[in-house]
């Protein structure tokens, strides 16, 4: 095979989501058919993933000087690829009877996909702003897809402001690192200092900037604000998309950004880093305790556990990287499954989601399995043993001591405690028996439906990995980033 | 192979009475299969007291225990956790204490629970499996798992089918208090659990949870005093040891009696087990210097218990707030160390197990037939319900420790052992059987003497609840005339446990 040919198929993953995008985009033209489109999007993203196993034959691999194929994007590539499919199965079932058009949903959501792709493979500044601009402008869109609804177009005029903002940050800061580097290569970055090395201030400046933009996208306290309003105004199978595949894409760069560029792990902004993963874990467990709403619930117990996995990237080192692959598997699982269900008892759409706590009361004697799907997701969550989300805990709290960071240890310690009061709160809800004000329920066949079985196997993973986690404890470690 | 039995066989015995409850018309059929559950539990936990050799040989520090059975399989390579059960002579005594209390909480909510009777056994079933997996586990992940894993089901059993006391003290605020006290300190215990492997990771370079391994990492004085600090606390919630104890009171009060049960007889026993088997031979010399400390506490717990039990007007919580002061008695023992004291616990703790048992069923009965546990709207029962209130005295009298009665044993051996090496310590908590003796008798005449409300009969005792009462009231005094039968079984054990203390030299001595 000649270079050029293999760079293609290093691309492969994301060339086959484009020419899926593009297909999508002229059988709508020809002719609308929600059924097709969400048929023809699911076949294009499985077989991206599927052409992940070829890339594995080439990596690591260098694609110009924007792309790093190596097998750590490979493994996060297919965390991605996995929650947008089970987006999709999700968003089909809930649009079926939005009273719009339905079918560009499906656009919006590969472009996206395309974008974290690119993201999770960038090794320059250039691809790191393409791959979080096209992962981030479809999602105002998804995320005011039901338009009709205020609070849905609220929460997508609201999360592109901030995202806006967020960006700009994200600019000014690499163009202080290349004004001080004069590189935009994220390893060229400690050259360029090395034999510049004046402006050591620029060099905070524009990192603290960059992580200011990242910590937007991730919800970190003290830019977590947009979050529960957002989760809770979007779309179900958008809020389950946002909280997996744009965390995940984010949380990758984050880790290859810090494990490249030298300028990124000076003490200071390590401390910096650490005070924020400690508030948000304590403000968004806090915030979390009097929320009546799941969405926003789950938002702010998602801005916890972004704190949690950023000790990891604190901590650093092999066990650091580890804990993080560990962490954003099992945690996109959980969330994902939380949405499904959530989403699932809102489809079809017909108006606001099935958000508050009321519509859940009794569901385990009306719908057993779901319940017990969300039960398994709560407890997940909560980090409770048997559960794949306990491995993640076990991993974050591992890597805090390892690295004697006991202050995030005890942090995590008491998120956690403080955590559990909410997670048992909705769980508990599920199971009382008396009626609700108003119940909203899954459609009776939900089982039989692409969501339903999605959810039921997601369940089933979080359980079997949280008493097996060998298999994947070994997959992430086979995923290891290449330098450079 | 057995050890996989005994641990998996309460988890499918759950899972069965969930799924074959008839989904239309409330049937016995899940109840049938719990009860067939635990006997087939406690059945193989004789069979491996009658077969096992717990017999003392060797036992001396740094020798591998004396297991009397063992299972391992590999289960996360990464960090050399391993699925590793085994049985010693304590963790057997603890196992068939757990299938003899499962069996009796079975029985007592045969009329209780009327409603969702599958999945009530489902919970009471797994909090069994989990309980009798911290009994086995000897990897340290392993046993963490187990110790939260159980926490779930028993949140369950109080939140859904508890009973909802006064105001502000309801049944799911009750399980939330007792999840969230026992899983935060819990994760304390994890980051022990994480400080310790890591340690031993540094000076050896090999990742492991095992229980044995890691007993031999040398630790230097603080951070093995912190680490020890983050078991003790863990333990010291669940026991419960006093400034730590708020959840115990709600959490009894507010549970259904199988809760209480279980709860009271062996959750609360899991602490001192853990005790023994983890915080004491894992940190030797930070243990002996903390257990002035932890005497101290064990006072206060003595004392304090019993003078909230005094002035409760509920039941159950009275017997609740006796058990604290009955554990102020295990946590002296545990931590005076010697084979005597350390006898006493075990019978302490097997004999509080039937009394406290015994107890809240008799209240849950009571209950049933008058619809209170509230001591005011009691009085004058005394012959208005059968056997009933001869059973409670019974009960109450091994609980103020009357001689003849496992209780009595149990805490004379304890005052017995610790009076060499603490005898101060031993005078004061003394008092406290004079205090047990006043909430006793205090509970027995609020109830069952008095001006009765009315003449009229509440009904006697069934034959389910006759052998119930029957089977507690002869295993209390088996194990007052007895304890042998007890002590020759642990003895082993416990004298592996004094080996580890006699290593750090007590500076009380």
């Amino acid at each position: 095979m000649n270079q050029f040919s293999t760079h293609l198929l290093a691309l492969a993953p994301l060339a086959i989501l484009c020419a899926t995008i593009v297909t999508v985009m002229l059988s709508i033209a020809v002719r609308r058919h929600h059924f097709t489109a969400a048929t023809m999007t699911v076949i294009g993203l499985n077989a991206a993933l599927l052409s992940l196993l070829g890339v594995l034959q080439v990596t690591p691999i260098q694609v110009t000087p924007l792309f790093i194929i190596d097998d750590f994007s490979l493994l996060f590539g297919a965390i991605v690829l996995v929650a947008s499919l089970a987006c999709t199965t999700l968003a089909h079932a809930y649009l079926e009877t939005l009273p719009d058009r339905r079918e560009e949903f499906y656009i919006l959501l590969l472009c996206s996909a395309g974008g974290a792709l690119a993201l999770i493979a960038s090794r320059h500044f250039a691809s790191l702003f393409i791959g979080l601009e096209l992962l981030s402008v479809p999602l105002y869109g998804m995320v005011a897809y039901a338009y009709r609804d205020r609070i849905s177009l609220e929460a997508g005029l609201k999360y592109m402001v901030l995202s806006g903002a967020a960006s700009a940050f994200l600019l000014f800061g690499m163009a202080l690192l290349y004004a001080a580097s004069g590189s935009l290569e994220y390893a060229g970055l400690i050259e360029g200092l090395a034999n510049g090395g004046a402006h050591q201030s620029w060099v905070l400046i524009g990192t603290g900037m960059m992580i200011i933009a990242l910590a937007f996208k991730l919800s970190l306290v003290p830019f977590h604000l947009w979050t529960p309003d957002v989760y809770e105004g979007a779309p179900g199978p958008v809020s389950a998309f946002l909280a997996t595949v744009s965390k995940v894409a984010v949380f990758a760069l984050l880790l290859r950004f810090f494990t490249l560029a030298a300028p990124a792990t000076h003490d200071w902004l390590l401390t910096l880093m650490g005070v924020i993963a400690f508030a948000s874990m304590l403000v968004g467990n806090l915030l979390a305790l009097r929320q009546r709403n799941v969405k926003r619930l789950l938002g702010y117990s998602s801005i916890a556990h972004l704190g949690y996995l950023l000790t990891a990237i604190v901590a650093g080192g092999e066990l650091g990287t580890e804990a993080v692959g560990v962490y954003l598997a099992t945690y996109v699982a959980t969330t994902l499954g939380a949405f499904g269900v959530v989403t699932l008892v809102s489809s079809p759409y017909s108006g606001t989601d099935a958000g508050a706590l009321h519509h859940y009361r009794g569901l385990f004697w009306r719908r057993p399995y779901l319940a017990a799907v969300f039960t398994v997701m709560m407890l997940s969550l909560a980090g409770i043993p048997m559960t794949a989300g306990f491995l993640g805990k076990f991993y974050v709290i591992a890597v805090s001591v390892e690295s004697g960071l006991w202050w995030l240890a005890g942090g995590i310690v008491a998120g956690s405690a403080i955590g559990l009061y909410y997670y048992l709160r909705m769980m508990v809800i599920l199971f009382l028996d008396e009626p609700g004000e108003s119940r909203r329920d899954a459609v009776s066949g939900w089982g039989q439906q692409s969501g339903g079985i999605m959810v039921l196997l997601l369940a089933a993973g979080v359980a079997v990995f949280g008493i097996y986690p060998q298999p994947l404890i070994a997959l992430v470690n086979a995923a290891g980033m290449a330098g450079g | 192979m057995i050890l996989c039995w005994l641990l998996f066989v309460p988890f499918i015995g759950g899972l069965l009475c969930w799924q074959l409850e008839s989904r239309h018309a409330p049937s016995q059929v899940p109840r049938w299969i719990a009860l067939l559950t635990m006997l087939i539990v406690v059945a193989l936990a004789l069979w491996l007291w009658v077969t096992g050799d717990y017999s003392l040989a060797g036992g001396a520090v740094g020798n591998a225990p004396n297991w009397a059975q063992e299972f391992r399989l590999p289960w996360i390579d990464r960090f050399g956790i391993s699925f590793h059960l085994a049985i010693d002579g304590l963790s057997l005594i603890m196992i068939t204490l757990t299938g003899f209390l499962g069996v009796l909480a079975v029985v007592c909510s045969w009329r209780e629970i009327t409603n969702r009777i599958g999945f009530f056994h489902l919970n009471l079933l797994w909090i069994i499996g989990g309980v009798v997996g911290v009994f086995l586990a000897i990897d340290l992940f392993l046993f963490f798992f187990f110790w939260e894993m159980m926490l779930v089901p028993m949140y369950f059993l109080i939140a859904l089918w508890g009973h909802s006391g006064s105001k502000g003290n309801t049944r799911i605020g009750a399980a939330m208090k007792f999840f969230i006290y026992t899983q935060a300190s819990g994760l304390l215990m994890l980051v022990s659990i994480l400080g310790l492997v890591f340690a031993h990771y540094s000076q050896t370079g090999v990742f492991t949870f095992d229980y044995v391994v890691l007993r031999d990492t040398p630790l230097t004085g603080a951070i093995a005093y912190v680490l020890m600090l983050g078991f003790f606390i863990a333990f010291a919630v669940k026991l419960p040891v006093v400034p730590l104890h708020g959840w115990l009171p709600d959490a009894h009060a507010q549970a259904p009696t199988a809760g209480s049960v279980d709860l009271a007889g062996i959750l609360l026993k899991t602490a001192a087990y853990g005790m023994l088997r983890f915080a004491i031979p894992l940190f030797p010399e930070a243990s002996a210097q903390f257990a002035p400390v932890a005497m101290a506490l064990g006072l206060i717990g003595i004392y304090y218990g019993a003078l909230l039990a005094f002035s409760q007007t509920d039941v159950k919580r009275l017997i609740a707030c006796s058990s604290i002061s009955h554990m102020g008695f295990v946590l002296i023992g545990i931590y005076s160390g010697t084979l005597l004291a350390l006898q006493g616990v075990i019978a302490q703790m097997v004999a509080h197990a039937f009394s406290a048992a015994g107890l809240f069923i008799i209240s849950g009965q009571i209950y049933e037939r008058i619809h209170t546990r509230n001591m005011r709207e009691m009085g004058g029962l005394f012959g208005r319900m059968g056997a009933l209130p001869g059973f409670a005295l019974v009960f109450v009298m091994a609980s103020l420790g009357m001689p003849g009665t496992g209780n009595f044993i149990g805490e004379f051996l304890i005052l017995f052992g610790a009076f060499d090496i603490v005898p101060w310590v031993v005078v004061l908590a003394s008092g406290g059987l004079v205090m047990a003796a006043i909430y006793s008798l205090v509970l027995m005449h609020r109830v069952y003497w008095g001006t009765p409300k009315s003449e009229a009969s509440l009904g006697g005792l069934d034959p389910r609840e006759y052998s119930m009462m029957l089977l507690l009231l002869v295993l209390t005094l088996w194990v007052g005339l007895f304890p042998n039968t007890v002590l020759d079984i642990s003895q082993t054990a416990m004298t592996e446990v004094t080996d580890w203390f006699a290593v750090a030299p007590l500076p009380t001595r």
